[in-house]
C-alpha cells in the first residue's frame, strides 16, 4: 500500500494507492495556508479510513510541499515528475499532459522525447487567474463555466498575467459587454497563454490528457483547448489526483503516523523571513494616529431636510462605483460606496433613485462623472461633465489642503500619482499594467486567505514581524506569501506585509522616488486603499512624513468631480436625468464589429430608452464620425504608407521574402531596394494584423521577451504559408551610425533575433533562410561581404551587380529618411500654424506597427494633437553628454528628440515602452531626466499584447489637462 | 586630503592622490577568482575591499535606487556599493568603487551610469567611480591597466579556473568533509603571497603552480559514487555569485550534486575574439587584428597550460576554447556577441559532451542576450545532442527561491532516473559480460 500527498498552492490532495495501484482513497480539501495542521488532520483520517495505512510508504509533492518534506524527513517527489509517473502508470500511450494548477500551468510531452515544461515566473492563465476573473465578474466557478456556454462572441483578452488581463476587461465590463462573452473570451485568453508560453515551439499532438483542479471542473475550458490544438483530449478520472498518485507510486518509505503526525503539526518552519518594522509600538501610538487622521473630514447635513442647489458627483471606478450629492456649501450631503460588479448603469441608476427618493424636491444644479466608466455613464444618464480622473482627484484634494504639493490615490486597480507645481498638475504617475494589482489585490488575497477585507488588514496593525515581501508584481506576491508562510510567518506578519508591499510598489515602482523630499511636503493620500489604516500606516512609515488623509479617502474622485460641476456654474440646471426620465431608463447592449479598417475593432453598441445610442471599444472616431482619420498631422500613418509603397516587382531571381518586423520597419526600403536590384522580387509580410500573433505563438522560446519580438514568428509563418521558398532576414549587430552616439548597436534582440527564429520554427528548415550578420555600417565593406553571404545560395550573382545595387540601396534608405524628416518638419509647421500642440511620440521604428502601438497615434491626433516621431526630429540636435552609455542607434534618437524639444513650447514627448524591453529601463530614466531638466512633463506608456486604451487616455487626457489643452 | 576633479564631461576622476589615500571597494562575483585577483591591486598599490555583504536589505537597496526594470546583478552590485556606503563601515571621503565595463551591446555596459545616478540619489555623488575595462573607456589619471597588470589577471583567472575546476569534482566525493575547501584557501594564501611578492606570472610560474595545484588534490581521499552532474551556465553575475542565484551552487550539493560551472576564462578568450570575428564578418583593420590576435594567442596557451596540468592527474580537463566554439558551428552565428553571446550556447553543448548535460541556464529576468543564447537556443541544443536536460531559471528580486528551486528539482528529477538507468545498464553489460565469460 502506498499514500501520496500533493501539496499546492491552495489545496492538498491525498491518495492511498493499493499494491496492484488501484485507487483505494482519496480527499481533496483546500488547505487555507494552514498547511502543516491539514497534512495531520489528513494523516490521521487516512490512518482511521484505511486499514494497513500505517505500514504504507508514504511520498509528498507539490510546491507547497518541500520544506514540510524536509523537515519532518518524508520523501518528497517533484510534482510535475510526480505527474508523469502516473500518466505512464494509469493511461500508457499518453502523448501529452497540459495539466493547470492554482498558480501552475504544465505541458509534459511524454512521447518522441521526453520534455516538461512548466510557467516561468509568470503566472498567468492558471487557476487562480480563473479565480480572480470570476471574482471580477461576481461569479463562482461553476456559474462561471455555465457563462462561457452561452457565449457569442470573444474578446481579445491579454493572457500575460491576470493584471493585464483585468485591464483589458474591466473597460469592456464597465462599456457593458455581456459576461458569457467576457467569460469566453477569459478561456479563450488562458489557452492563449499555455500554449503559446508553455508549447514553444513543439506541437501539441497525439493523444492529450488534461488534469488538475481548473481543467476537471470546467467543461468550457477543455473545449477552448480541443478547439485551439484541433484535438479532443481527454480528462480521466482521478483527473485531480494524478500529482498525489504519482507521489504514492514514487514512495518507498514507510513512516511511522504518530511521529509524523506529531512532527508535521509542530512544524513551524524556520522562522528564517526578512521582515519589517512593526506598523505600531503599542496601542498608544495606534490611538494617536488614528485621531490625527480623523481631523481630516468634510460637514455633513441631511439630505432629507436640505433645499438649495445640490451638485452630484460620481465616480465610476474599475471595481468599485462611488456617488456624492454636496450642497452649495461642499457639505457632503449624502454618499454612496459601492462595489462594481461588472456593470456599473444600474448602480448608478439606483443610486440616482435614492437620491430622488430621499430628496424628492433636490435642485440639482450641476453634475460630472470621471473614472473607467466615465463614457458610458455620461451618456447614459445625461450627466454634465465628464472628467478625467487626475483632474477630479486634484480637485478634491485642493479642498482638504489649497497648498497641496503631491496627490496619490491607490485605487482598486490604479494607482495615480501626481505632483503640483504653481498650482497646476505637473507630473503624472500611473501605474504599468504590471504593477496595478493594489487595492484589489489586498481584497483577492484576504478573500483567498478566508477573511474580509477590514479584518484581514486589521490583523497587520500590530504584527510583530511584518513580512518584506518586495515590490514586484502580484503574481510573484503569491509565491513569496507561500514562502514566508512557510518560514513561519504569521497571517498578522503576511497582512501587514502587504500593505508594505502595496505601499512599496507605488513609491518605488511607479513614483520610482528614492526619498520623500523629491515628492514635497504636503501630501495628500485618498483613494479606497488608503482607508485601510495599515496601507495608511506603512505609507508614512516608508515615507518618514505625516500624511493628510480625507475621512472620505474613498469618495475624492466622486468629491472632486462634484467640485468640479460646481466650479462650472451654479445658476444652472443639471442635464442628469430626473425622476421620471430614470422611470423609464432602458438600456441595451449590442455587440459588432466595426469593419472600417483592418483594425476591426468589437465594437459594444449600447442604446437607450429615448433612442440615444453610445458606442464603446472603438480605437478612433471612424464609426461614429464615418470619416478616416486625418494623416496630415500624424506621421506614424505616413510612416506606414511609405513602407506600404515598396511593392514586389517581378524579378527574374523569383521571390525572395521579408518578414515584417523589428528593424526591417527601418531597413525595408534598403532591402527592398537591395534584393530588387538583383533580379529578386522581393515580397514583404505587409503591416501587422489581428491574425498575425496567432499564426507564430507556438513557436515562441521565450514568454518574457517584448511583444514585438514575438510578432516576428507571425510574420516568418506568413510568408511561409504564402508560398515563400527563400527567406531574408539577416542579424545585425551593428546600426547606422548617426553621429549622435558613443556607438551605434541594436538592442540584443533586434540584433540576433534572426537566429532565435532559425533554432525555433520548424517551418524555417524547410525553406532557404538567410539570416547571416550583415554591417550595413562599413559602407565600404559591406558588398564584399554581402557577395560572399548571398554567393552562398546565388553563386552566379557577382561584386559588380552587388555594388551597383547596394549603392541604390544606400540611397533609397537616405531618401527614406529625408522624407520622414521633412513630413515631420511639414507636421510641426502646419501645426505651429494653427496653434496645435505636438506630441513626440516615440519609440523605435517598429512601434509604428498598429498591433504594437494599439492605434495610440490616432488617439492622440483625435485629440487635436499633432503627432510626429523621434527619428524625424533627432537629426536637429548635434551629439551631447548623457548621463548613460549612448550606445545603440534607435535609443540616441530618443536623447536627441528629447533635448531637442526640452526648449519648444508646443511640444511634449510621449514614449513608447514595449513591456520587457530591458534597454527601456535605461532609456526612459534619462529621457526622463533631459526632459525635466527643462522643466517639461515625461510621459511613458508602457505597452503590449494589451488592445485596450482605456489607461492610455487617461494618461494622454491629463497629460493635456496638465498642459492646459484638455478641452 | 585628495581633491576632487572632474573631466569635461563632469565625470569625477580617480586622481593620483586617491590613489594613495582612497580605498577602493570591489563588488564580488566569483569568490576563488575574486579573493586571488584583488592582490594584483595590492600589488600595484591599490587599497581594496571585496564587498562580501549579503543578505536581502542589499537587493532593497537596489530597488530603491535603481530602476527596477533593470537587470538583477546592476540592481545588486548597486545595491552592495550603496549598502556599504551608508553602513558606516567606511569613511565614504575616502572611498572609491570599481566596476568592471564591457563595452557591449547589452545593459550591462552602463551599469557604471546607473550606478553613478544611485550614487547622486543616495547622496554620495562624492565618491569616484573606477571603471575596469579594455576597451579604453573612461580614462582615470590614478587608476590605468597596464600590460605586466593584466597578465596577472590573467594569471588570477586561470588560477581561480582551476582551484573551481578541481574543488568541484573532489568536493562531492571527499571523505573528510572540509578538506577540499580547506585546500583551496590554503591555495588561495599561496597565491596571493606569491601576487603580493610581484610572483606567480609568469608562463613558468603559471605552469608550476597548476602542476603543484592540480597535484595536491590528488591527495584528498575521495569516494567515488554515482551522483547526478549538473553543470552551471548563464548570464556571468548570476552565474557565479552566490548573491545573484541564491546560493545555487550550495543548493545543488545539498541535493547531492556534482558542479561543473566552465571557468572565466573562457568568457575572457570570447570577448577578445569577438573583435576578430567583427573583422572577418564586417570588414576591419589587418593591424588591428594582429594586436588582437596575439592576445588571443596570450589567453590561449595560459588556457592550455590548465588543460594539460589538470589532465597530467586524472582529472576531468574543460574543454579548449577553440573545441568549444567548434561544438555551435551551423547552432548558432559567431556573430552573436552581446553578453555571454553565443559562448552560452557552446558551453551547454561543451558540457552536455562532457557528461554534464543536465543544465540550468541562470539569467536576470528579461536578461536581453539570454532571450537569444540561452532560452532562445534550448531547442536547438537538444535537436544537436538528445542528452541535454536543461532547466532555464530567472533571477530576480521579486523571483521567490521556492519556485527556482521546485523546476530545479524537476531537472534533477529527470537527470536521476537518467543516472538510475545508466547505472542499471551498466550492471547488466557487466553480468551480461561475466556470463559469457563464465560460458566461454
Amino acid at each position: 500500500m502506498k499514500i501520496g500527498l500533493d501539496i499546492g498552492s491552495t489545496t492538498i490532495k491525498c491518495v492511498v494507492l493499493d499494491d496492484e495501484n488501484k485507487f483505494i482513497y482519496s480527499s481533496y480539501e483546500r488547505h487555507y495556508s494552514q498547511i502543516t495542521q491539514k497534512i495531520g488532520e489528513i494523516l490521521s483520517k487516512v490512518r482511521l479510513n484505511v486499514k494497513g495505512a500505517d505500514k504504507a510508504c508514504v511520498a509528498l509533492s507539490g510546491s507547497a510541499g518541500m520544506g514540510v518534506a524536509e523537515s519532518c524527513s518524508l520523501d518528497f517527489v517533484q510534482e510535475v515528475y510526480a505527474t508523469r509517473v502516473a500518466v505512464n502508470t494509469f493511461i500508457p500511450g499518453t502523448d501529452v499532459v497540459i495539466e493547470l494548477g492554482g498558480e501552475d500551468a504544465k505541458i509534459l510531452f511524454l512521447s518522441g522525447g521526453m520534455e516538461v515544461r512548466m510557467n516561468g515566473t509568470c503566472a498567468g492563465g492558471t487557476g487562480a487567474f480563473i479565480d480572480q476573473m470570476a471574482t471580477l465578474l461576481n461569479v463562482d466557478i461553476e456559474e462561471f463555466n455555465a457563462l462561457a456556454q452561452q457565449y457569442e462572441k470573444t474578446y481579445t483578452i491579454a493572457s500575460r498575467c491576470g493584471v493585464f488581463a483585468k485591464t483589458d476587461i474591466q473597460p469592456l465590463l464597465n462599456q457593458g459587454a455581456r459576461k458569457s462573452d467576457i467569460a469566453e473570451s477569459i478561456f479563450a485568453a488562458v489557452v492563449n497563454q499555455t500554449v503559446s508560453g508553455l508549447a514553444q515551439g513543439r506541437e501539441i499532438e497525439g493523444s492529450v490528457v488534461y488534469l488538475g483542479g481548473p481543467l476537471t471542473f470546467m467543461s468550457e475550458l477543455r473545449r477552448q483547448f480541443d478547439k485551439v490544438l484541433d484535438t479532443k483530449g481527454t480528462c480521466p478520472e482521478n483527473s485531480l489526483y494524478f500529482v498525489a498518485a504519482g507521489a504514492a507510486l514514487c514512495a518507498d518509505n514507510t513512516i511511522d503516523f504518530s511521529e509524523v503526525i506529531n512532527k508535521v503539526t509542530k512544524y513551524t518552519g524556520s522562522g528564517n523571513f526578512a521582515f519589517n518594522q512593526p506598523l505600531f509600538k503599542d496601542k498608544k501610538e495606534y490611538n494617536e494616529f488614528v485621531s490625527r487622521h480623523s481631523r481630516a473630514d468634510i460637514k455633513g447635513k441631511d439630505i432629507t431636510k436640505y433645499k438649495g442647489k445640490a451638485f452630484i458627483g460620481i465616480d465610476a471606478g474599475s471595481t468599485t462605483v462611488k456617488g456624492v450629492v454636496i450642497s452649495e456649501n461642499k457639505e457632503l450631503l449624502f454618499s454612496k460606496y459601492l462595489s462594481n460588479s461588472g456593470n456599473p448603469v444600474p448602480i448608478i441608476k439606483a443610486f440616482l433613485e435614492e437620491v430622488y427618493k430621499k430628496c424628492p424636491d433636490i435642485d440639482i444644479a450641476g453634475s460630472a462623472v470621471t473614472g473607467y466608466g466615465e463614457e458610458i455613464v455620461k451618456n447614459a444618464f445625461c450627466v454634465d461633465y465628464g472628467i478625467v480622473e487626475t483632474v477630479a482627484h486634484f480637485t478634491a484634494a485642493k479642498d482638504f489642503m489649497p497648498d497641496v504639493e503631491f496627490i496619490i490615490d491607490i485605487g482598486g486597480q490604479d494607482i495615480k500619482c501626481f505632483k503640483i507645481h504653481n498650482g497646476a498638475i505637473d507630473n503624472i504617475f500611473l501605474n504599468e499594467a504590471c504593477s496595478s494589482g493594489c487595492g484589489s489585490f489586498l481584497q483577492t488575497f484576504a478573500n483567498a486567505l478566508g477573511y474580509s477585507i477590514e479584518e484581514f488588514a486589521n490583523k497587520g496593525l500590530f504584527a510583530k514581524h511584518p513580512v518584506d515581501l518586495g515590490s514586484r508584481c502580484t503574481v510573484f506576491m503569491n509565491s513569496s506569501v507561500k514562502q514566508a508562510q512557510k518560514d513561519g510567518a504569521t497571517i498578522e506578519d503576511i497582512s501587514a506585509g502587504l500593505s508594505l508591499s502595496v505601499v512599496k510598489n507605488a513609491l518605488y515602482k511607479v513614483i520610482r522616488t528614492s526619498s520623500p523630499d523629491q515628492l514635497g511636503k504636503k501630501i495628500v493620500v485618498q483613494g479606497g486603499t488608503f482607508l485601510n489604516n495599515a496601507v495608511l500606516r506603512a505609507f508614512e512609515m516608508e515615507m518618514g512624513t505625516n500624511v493628510v488623509r480625507p475621512v472620505i479617502s474613498g469618495l475624492m474622485g466622486a468629491y472632486g468631480a462634484a467640485l468640479y460641476a460646481m466650479s462650472r456654474g451654479t445658476d444652472k440646471k443639471s442635464t442628469i436625468l430626473g425622476t421620471d426620465a430614470l422611470a423609464d431608463f432602458k438600456h441595451d447592449i449590442k455587440v459588432a464589429n466595426c469593419g472600417m479598417c483592418q483594425n476591426n475593432c468589437r465594437l459594444t453598441i449600447n442604446t437607450f430608452a429615448d433612442g440615444r445610442r453610445f458606442i464603446a471599444g472603438n480605437r478612433c472616431e471612424r464609426p461614429i464620425t464615418k470619416k478616416s482619420p486625418s494623416k496630415d498631422d500624424n506621421i506614424y500613418e505616413y510612416k506606414l504608407d511609405l513602407l506600404r509603397g515598396y511593392e514586389p516587382q517581378e524579378g527574374a531571381r523569383g521571390k525572395i521574402g521579408l518578414p515584417m518586423g523589428l528593424n526591417m520597419y527601418e531597413l525595408l526600403p534598403f532591402w527592398h531596394t537591395l534584393l530588387t536590384n538583383l533580379g529578386f522580387e522581393v515580397v514583404t509580410s505587409g503591416i501587422s494584423d489581428k491574425k498575425v500573433y496567432s499564426k507564430g505563438n507556438k513557436t515562441i522560446p521565450s514568454d518574457t521577451i517584448c511583444f514585438p519580438a514575438k510578432l516576428v514568428h507571425g510574420h516568418i509563418q506568413k510568408l511561409i504559408d504564402a508560398g515563400i521558398k527563400t527567406i531574408f532576414y539577416p542579424c545585425m549587430s551593428y546600426n547606422f551610425d548617426e553621429g549622435i552616439s558613443d556607438n551605434h548597436y541594436n538592442c540584443p534582440v533586434v540584433a540576433y533575433y534572426p537566429e532565435v527564429i532559425g533554432a525555433n520554427m520548424n517551418s524555417v528548415s524547410k525553406i532557404t533562410f538567410i539570416k547571416d550578420y550583415v554591417g550595413i555600417h562599413r559602407k565600404k565593406d559591406f558588398p564584399k561581404k554581402f557577395t560572399e553571404i548571398i554567393n552562398k545560395h546565388y553563386p552566379d550573382i557577382t561584386l559588380k551587380e552587388v555594388k551597383q545595387a547596394a549603392n541604390k540601396a544606400y540611397k533609397e534608405y537616405d531618401a527614406h529618411i529625408e522624407r520622414i524628416r521633412a513630413k515631420g518638419a511639414e507636421i510641426i509647421a502646419k501645426a505651429e500654424d494653427e496653434g496645435k500642440p505636438i506630441f513626440v511620440l516615440s519609440g523605435r521604428p517598429y512601434h509604428v506597427d498598429p498591433e504594437i502601438n494599439h492605434g495610440i497615434d490616432r488617439m492622440i491626433t483625435s485629440f487635436g494633437v499633432a503627432v510626429v516621431s523621434e527619428d524625424s526630429i533627432s537629426y536637429h540636435v548635434d551629439k551631447f553628454i548623457t548621463g548613460v552609455l549612448n550606445q545603440w542607434t534607435y535609443h540616441a534618437r530618443l536623447y536627441a528628440a528629447a533635448r531637442y524639444i526640452s526648449d519648444k513650447k508646443n511640444m511634449n514627448l510621449v514614449q513608447l515602452v514595449s513591456f520587457g524591453c530591458g534597454v527601456d529601463a535605461i532609456t526612459t530614466d534619462e529621457v526622463r531626466d533631459i526632459l525635466e531638466r527643462e522643466g517639461k512633463i515625461y510621459t511613458q506608456i508602457k505597452i503590449d499584447e494589451i488592445t485596450n486604451l482605456g489607461a492610455v487616455k487617461i494618461r494622454i487626457r491629463s497629460l493635456l489637462a496638465a498642459l492646459g489643452e484638455e478641452k | 586630503m585628495a581633491k576632487l576633479e572632474y573631466d569635461k564631461s563632469g565625470r569625477l576622476l580617480f586622481t593620483k592622490e586617491m590613489k594613495d589615500e582612497y580605498t577602493i571597494l570591489l563588488p564580488m562575483m566569483a569568490p576563488i577568482h575574486f579573493n586571488i585577483l584583488r592582490n594584483v591591486f595590492t600589488h600595484y598599490g591599490y587599497k581594496t575591499v571585496l564587498l562580501d555583504t549579503k543578505g536581502p536589505e542589499i537587493a532593497q537597496v537596489g530597488l530603491k535606487y535603481v530602476h527596477n526594470d533593470t537587470c538583477y546583478p546592476a540592481l545588486l552590485v548597486i545595491g552592495q556599493f550603496i549598502h556599504a556606503l551608508q553602513s558606516g563601515k567606511y569613511d565614504t571621503s575616502k572611498v572609491a568603487l570599481m566596476i568592471t565595463q564591457t563595452g557591449g551591446g547589452c545593459r550591462a555596459s552602463n551599469y557604471i551610469h546607473l550606478l553613478r545616478k544611485a550614487l547622486v540619489k543616495a547622496g554620495f555623488e562624492r565618491v569616484p567611480v573606477v571603471s575596469l575595462n579594455l576597451s579604453g573607456l573612461e580614462k582615470n589619471p590614478g587608476f590605468s591597466i597596464t600590460i605586466p597588470m593584466l597578465r596577472r589577471f590573467a594569471a588570477g583567472l586561470v588560477y581561480g579556473d582551476e582551484l573551481m575546476l578541481l574543488r568541484n569534482q573532489i568536493q562531492p566525493y571527499e571523505l573528510a568533509l572540509g578538506e577540499t575547501q580547506r585546500l583551496v584557501d590554503k591555495w588561495i594564501s599561496e597565491l596571493s603571497t606569491q601576487f603580493a611578492k610581484g610572483k606567480g606570472f609568469t608562463a613558468k610560474e603559471i605552469d608550476k603552480n597548476m602542476d603543484d595545484i592540480a597535484q595536491s588534490f590528488t591527495e584528498i581521499k575521495i569516494k567515488k559514487i554515482p551522483k547526478v552532474k549538473v553543470g552551471v551556465v548563464g548570464e556571468i553575475y548570476v552565474k557565479y555569485a552566490a548573491l545573484g542565484n541564491n546560493d545555487l551552487e550550495a543548493f545543488l550539493a545539498h541535493q547531492g550534486c556534482e558542479v561543473n560551472l566552465p571557468g572565466i576564462m573562457g568568457f575572457m578568450l570570447f570577448k577578445v575574439d569577438n573583435r576578430l570575428e567583427d573583422i572577418k564578418l564586417y570588414g576591419g583593420s589587418k593591424v588591428k587584428y594582429n594586436v588582437v590576435n596575439a592576445l588571443m594567442q596570450y589567453f590561449t596557451k595560459l588556457e592550455a597550460s590548465l588543460i594539460e596540468n589538470v589532465k597530467k592527474y586524472g582529472f576531468m580537463a574543460p574543454s579548449s576554447y577553440a573545441h568549444t566554439k567548434s561544438l555551435v558551428d551551423g547552432v548558432i552565428g559567431f556573430g552573436s556577441k552581446m553578453g555571454e553571446g553565443w559562448l552560452l550556447t557552446a558551453e551547454m553543448l561543451e558540457l552536455t559532451e562532457a557528461g554534464y548535460g543536465n543544465i540550468v541556464c541562470a539569467q536576470p529576468f528579461g536578461c536581453l542576450p539570454n532571450h537569444i543564447n540561452g532560452k532562445g537556443m534550448i531547442r536547438r541544443i537538444k535537436a544537436v545532442d538528445s542528452r541535454a536536460n536543461i532547466v532555464a531559471i530567472d533571477y530576480d528580486p521579486g523571483a521567490p527561491r521556492v519556485n527556482q528551486e521546485n523546476r530545479i528539482k524537476l531537472m534533477l528529477a529527470v537527470a536521476r532516473e537518467n543516472l538510475d538507468k545508466e547505472i542499471k545498464d551498466a550492471a547488466s553489460v557487466e553480468t551480461e559480460g561475466v556470463r559469457e565469460t563464465a560460458m566461454a
